[in-house]
């Protein structure tokens, strides 16, 4: 009774050794990913077939440093791909990452899009926008102005400590300093609709549901619910909202990105910045833009329809090394003001 | 006895102390019955190693973080905290008490079939429900357009009903889940041993209702104390319901330290902390009992006769169980087949869904059998040696379940990544070879996660079956000259066979259901149905994560069907 587990067990550590030391040997290469497999899995069919390099995933939500970190000399991972330049800078502070010169990436990545040290680069933006029911009567908003008491018990947003959440907030600490940021928390805090929750698509369903008049969210969403891809009853959330892009009073709208990096000990580097070099041609970012709805960052590639309509993007100029260098304290910040509560 | 007095040559007396303790250590591994002392003290070890770990990153120290933490998490994060404990914990019991009672001391219609399906919302994960019901209360969902409908409003603008997110919503929802694991214990407990004592009480004239206070509570204990504070670890290692309701517990604390502050010593302190608060209490809840003793049933296992029930009361009964199994499953289950309905025909069933739902099977299986086979080694010792020592090694093995899973996690990445490591230089020293990661590649770190988690259940399950047979029963055995493994073989196993089907069940639905570990540590290309769930919802396609829900649910239905049967056979 107690051997048969066992033998069962080496049998399937055995036979997933032998997978993974054939990884190693064909054209191959592995990506551990914080962005959800659904995301990436065009992107990454397409590359496939152009060069005929099979990828191995594995999606990790949180903990993808800790992985790379414990795994060490030993690790598997070529690619570390993730979300918020925060996630990426960690990678880089652990010294999981390697630095790439690559001219394909330096033509394509404009230079406050990637590492200083060329050790990340971004792949996608996306805009953090403001969901507005059709009949508000209002086309441009800033984010300071979220905190008037005019919009007391109108507004709808996710936990203050999600990390779309903390870069916004850190990028109004770069613009305002601390103690303006924790005033405007308390203003914002006060204005909500309901306990800070949720997730970013549920801004625009609490609108449609009379819950809110307005909500702070990420600009992809929309086309994921206009498009009708997430089905009937996501399209009828996306119809009830337009969109606003707002700005800071002094500056613009805030982005964040996704991004990847190569692993530093990567058994695979080459097929690694292939695929790096891969994401950013014209192919690939015309995808992120048409199956994801982000911005591409390549200059010049064409954004999707949908995301299109919401007006000319005006990205504030806050570098993110900035955002990056906030995003503890404004953590604690939100903390402080008992935002989630 | 005879080797080993070479030892006792020291002359100062802590030296002959120590000898002496070294003496009896070796005197008591050299009994016949040593393995089970080894064995236990090993899988003993495998689970402290993580909490270890976490012990060395905690040591790293996080700057200021406790200052913060007390001036502004703390306070409300300990009275959440406290709050959704209290309620869940009062909640689980007062279900799983009263269906249980009532499926075993009494008949009335549907009760065959409730024995079984009361246990039928263990399959829901508590992530599931707080999504389904938030869906399905939402001022978009069926239940307020209904109301709408009837009441004569046209938009949820003008008339809706208060919002599901909050703490009563996150109390509600994850006791009608939760409820099962005191359900399960607690009704072992009514079956067998309370039987033979209620027997008795009603020939001494004593009312039904007054023997569930006087005798078969005071009895069932121990069941109640176990199936609670299991309910309340799930309470503590949940992070996906209390996002989605809205409840900021101090789970909630330490995720956010580790992945939005990117502290995860900090996270680790403020885990381990919360580890020595529960220790604190479930040792608080065995020196308040520490006086009784539960064993001694002498006759053979036999559930009492059932009281048929008369009009009303039947139907009052039925509705009572009927309750949990309609709000904690069939409700939930109903929706989740509508929406996979509805996305089947929108995008087809994925082809990956098969592989998952296999690999999830597969993977819960053989880590059940590994846990359930840890399981009885541990307590088995501890029944062997019932020093205090073996006691303490039982209560070290169920560490890990008193932890969130997130965090355990980590201990086991840190601690299999390090042995990983290791095995890799020592092969390219030695043998010139790169092995790879031999643990987290081959999903070994990931079996080794869902055994440190899940050890507590089997152990304490398997401890609670084996309290049950008496003393004497070894003796006899051990008398007519059976070894200590066949009296387990012929003797204990038999009897716990019950015992032991209820915790395979439990591990088996906790190890599908099981999201942070699995998604912190599985190989390469390697999916279950909870984290393709995950997948899809944490994108927001809720409609794809429909179908894996769905199947989540339809999986763990299998165990339960199975333990059914060997209940129903027992009873």
């Amino acid at each position: 009774m107690k051997s048969a587990p066992f033998v069962l067990r080496a049998a399937l550590a055995s036979t997933a050794i032998l997978a993974a030391t054939g990884a190693a040997q064909a054209q191959e290469l592995n990506l551990y990913t914080s962005r959800e497999p659904g995301l990436v899995e065009p992107l990454l069919a397409a590359f496939t077939e152009s060069t005929g390099i099979t990828v191995n995933t594995v999606f990790l939500k949180d903990g993808l440093a800790e992985r790379v970190a414990s795994e060490g000399e030993s690790s598997p991972a070529d690619l570390l791909m993730a979300v918020d330049a925060g996630n990426l800078a960690d990678l880089v502070d652990k010294g999981l990452t390697q630095p790439v010169e690559s001219e394909v990436l330096a033509a394509a990545v404009p230079e406050n899009l990637r590492d200083p040290g060329n050790q990340w680069f971004a792949l996608s933006m996306r805009a953090r926008v403001i969901y507005a029911a059709k009949d508000l009567d209002t086309d441009s908003i800033t984010y300071e102005s979220l905190a008037d008491p005019e919009w007391k018990g109108r507004i709808c947003i996710r936990s203050g400590q999600h990390p779309y959440n903390t870069a916004l907030f850190s990028a109004f600490m770069a613009h305002h300093g601390a103690a303006e940021t924790e005033e405007w928390l308390t203003g914002l805090k006060a204005n909500l609709a309901r306990q800070a929750g949720g997730g970013d698509r549920d801004g625009a369903k609490d609108i449609l549901g009379g819950i809110c008049d307005i909500a702070v969210a990420n600009s992809y969403y929309v086309g994921l619910m206009q498009s009708g891809k997430g089905g009937d009853e996501q399209r009828a959330w996306g119809d009830a909202i337009k969109v606003i892009l707002p700005t800071f009073e002094d500056g613009g709208t805030h982005v964040n990105i996704s991004g990847a990096a190569v692993a530093k000990h990567a058994p695979n580097r080459d097929q690694a910045v292939q695929l790096l070099e891969y994401l950013v041609s014209d192919e690939a970012q015309k995808i992120y833009a048409e199956a994801n709805y982000e911005y591409p960052v390549k200059p010049g590639a064409a954004v999707d329809p949908i995301i299109a309509s919401f007006g000319e993007l005006q990205v504030d100029p806050t570098p993110l090394t900035r955002i990056v260098e906030n995003r503890k304290e404004a953590s604690e910040l939100v903390d402080r003001v008992g935002f989630d509560n | 006895m005879s080797a080993s007095t070479t030892e006792t040559a020291g002359g100062a007396s802590p030296r002959r102390l120590l000898s002496a303790a070294v003496l009896s250590a070796a005197s008591v591994l050299r009994l016949r019955g040593g393995f089970w002392v080894w064995a236990s003290l090993l899988i003993a070890a495998l689970v402290l190693v993580p909490v270890l770990a976490l012990g060395w990153q905690a040591a790293q120290g996080s700057e200021g973080l406790w200052s913060h933490l007390a001036r502004h998490v703390l306070p409300h994060a300990l009275g959440q905290t406290a709050m959704l404990m209290a309620g869940v914990g009062c909640l689980t019991a007062v279900i799983g008490i009263t269906v249980a009672w009532l499926v075993t001391a009494y008949d009335f219609p549907g009760r065959r079939m409730l024995e079984w399906a009361l246990l039928l919302p263990l399959a829901v994960p508590t992530y599931i429900i707080a999504y389904v019901y938030l869906d399905m209360l939402h001022p978009l969902g069926p239940f307020q357009s209904l109301v709408r409908a009837v009441l004569g409003f046209d938009s949820p603008r003008d008339f809706r009903l208060p919002d599901i997110r909050s703490m009563t919503g996150a109390i509600l929802l994850l006791g009608l889940v939760l409820y099962p694991y005191v359900y399960l214990p607690v009704r072992a407990m009514f079956m067998t041993q309370a039987a033979n004592l209620v027997e008795v009480a009603h020939t001494l004239g004593t009312s039904r209702r007054r023997m569930l206070w006087r005798v078969a509570l005071p009895l069932a204990r121990p069941a109640i104390a176990i199936g609670t504070s299991l309910a309340l670890m799930e309470v503590l290692n949940d992070i996906g319901a209390s996002e989605f309701l809205g409840v900021r517990s101090l789970t909630i604390s330490v995720y956010t330290t580790w992945v939005t502050r990117s502290d995860l010593a900090g996270a680790s302190q403020i885990a381990l902390a919360m580890l020595l608060l529960v220790v604190a209490l479930i040792s608080l809840e065995r020196w308040a009992r520490r006086k009784q003793r539960y064993s001694v049933s002498a006759q053979r296992a036999r559930s009492m006769a059932r009281h048929p029930l008369k009009g009303a009361a039947r139907w009052a009964a039925l509705s009572v169980c009927l309750l949990p199994v309609v709000l904690g499953f069939v409700l939930p289950a109903l929706y989740l087949t509508t929406e996979a309905w509805k996305r089947f025909q929108f995008a087809g069933l994925s082809a990956r869904l098969l592989t998952e739902a296999w690999n999830t099977f597969a993977l819960s299986a053989l880590a059940t059998a590994a846990v359930l086979a840890c399981g009885l080694i541990v307590a088995y010792a501890a029944r062997l040696f019932p020093q205090r020592g073996m006691q303490a090694v039982q209560r070290a093995a169920s560490l890990g379940y008193a932890m969130p899973g997130t965090i355990l996690a980590l201990g086991i990445l840190i601690a299999a990544g390090g042995l990983d490591r290791w095995i890799g230089r020592t092969a390219r020293d030695l043998l010139g070879i790169d092995p790879g990661l031999v643990l987290i590649g081959s999903g070994l770190a990931l079996g080794y996660a869902y055994l440190a988690r899940f050890l507590a259940i089997s152990v304490g399950s398997v401890e609670a079956g084996l309290t049950r047979i008496p003393r004497s029963y070894d003796q006899s055995a051990r008398t007519l000259g059976h070894g200590i493994g066949s009296t387990l073989r012929r003797v204990h196993l038999p009897l716990s066979r019950a015992a032991l089907a209820a915790a395979g069940l439990l591990v088996f639905v906790d190890c599908m259901k099981e999201l942070s570990a699995t998604l912190l540590l599985r190989p390469l290309n390697f999916e279950t149905l909870a984290t393709h769930l995950y997948g899809e919802a944490a994108r927001g396609t809720y409609e794809e994560a429909a179908i894996a829900a769905l199947a989540i649910v339809l999986v763990g239905i299998l165990p339960v069907i199975l333990l059914a049967r060997v209940g129903q056979r027992n009873g």
